[in-house]
């Protein structure tokens, strides 16, 4: 393989690296799980997605583009999000206490924390745009 | 010689990642907490599984990857869902 796909190469894996570090650090370094939800759903994904290109990358020089390392990127940057939410979920239904949330600007609370089970109605008066006198 | 290297340097770095997300799931300070850092180490498992597929220049383990991601991801899904709501499928 060339000197310049070697180093393109090695240089996604240092980055890669360095970022799924950074992510799995912040695990224990941030104060609360909110904050902590970042470092892993960001950085630790985007070090994923870099080791992926080199791969891709490195199948290329060895003759042979494939294209399952971008399925694996896709299928992470799709799912990522959603777990993250669903873990905020269970955080604030389980150790949040109401009334240090933001007001959710209806009269219902936050959807996690209603027990009623009659469907919220849907606010259909649009917000006011910030920033623009009328 | 460089690829070598970096490709140490990386399996150094999602391993000592794996290590604190294994450290965290023991010591979680809440439930939540431990899911966050089952599905980190989920996500530092598949990058280790990649590079190990580049050391021995092999396209056989990307489908392992993407499996594990695919198994990740529903099982973290289901553990939020569990202590969310107490049943998995309502």
């Amino acid at each position: 393989m060339s000197l310049i796909a070697e180093l393109l190469i090695a240089g996604l894996l240092v980055i890669g690296g360095l970022f799924g570090l950074v992510g799995s650090y912040g695990l224990v370094k941030l104060p609360d799980l909110m904050t902590r939800l970042h470092a892993p759903t960001k950085a630790s994904t985007l070090g994923v997605g870099g080791v992926l290109l080199a791969a891709m990358a490195h199948a290329l020089t060895q003759g042979g583009l494939s294209w399952h390392e971008l399925l694996i990127t896709l299928f992470l940057f799709l799912t990522a999000p959603i777990t993250c939410n669903f873990i905020a979920k269970s955080w604030l239904a389980r150790h949040a206490n109401p009334a240090d949330l933001p007001p959710t600007g209806s009269d219902r609370q936050w959807a996690t924390l209603d027990l009623s089970e009659e469907p919220a109605a849907p606010n259909l008066t649009p917000p006011a745009k910030p920033g623009r006198p009328s | 010689m460089i690829f070598s290297f970096a490709l140490t340097f990386a399996f150094a770095c999602f391993g000592i990642g794996l290590l604190i997300c294994l450290w965290r799931v023991i010591f979680a300070p809440t439930l939540p907490d431990r899911i966050l850092a089952l599905d980190t180490m989920v996500v530092n498992v598949i990058a280790l599984i990649v590079l190990y597929g580049m050391a021995r220049n092999t396209g056989l383990y990307f489908e392992a990857a993407m499996l594990f991601a695919m198994t990740g991801f529903v099982s973290s899904v289901a553990y939020a869902k569990f202590i969310l709501r107490g049943d998995i499928i309502e």
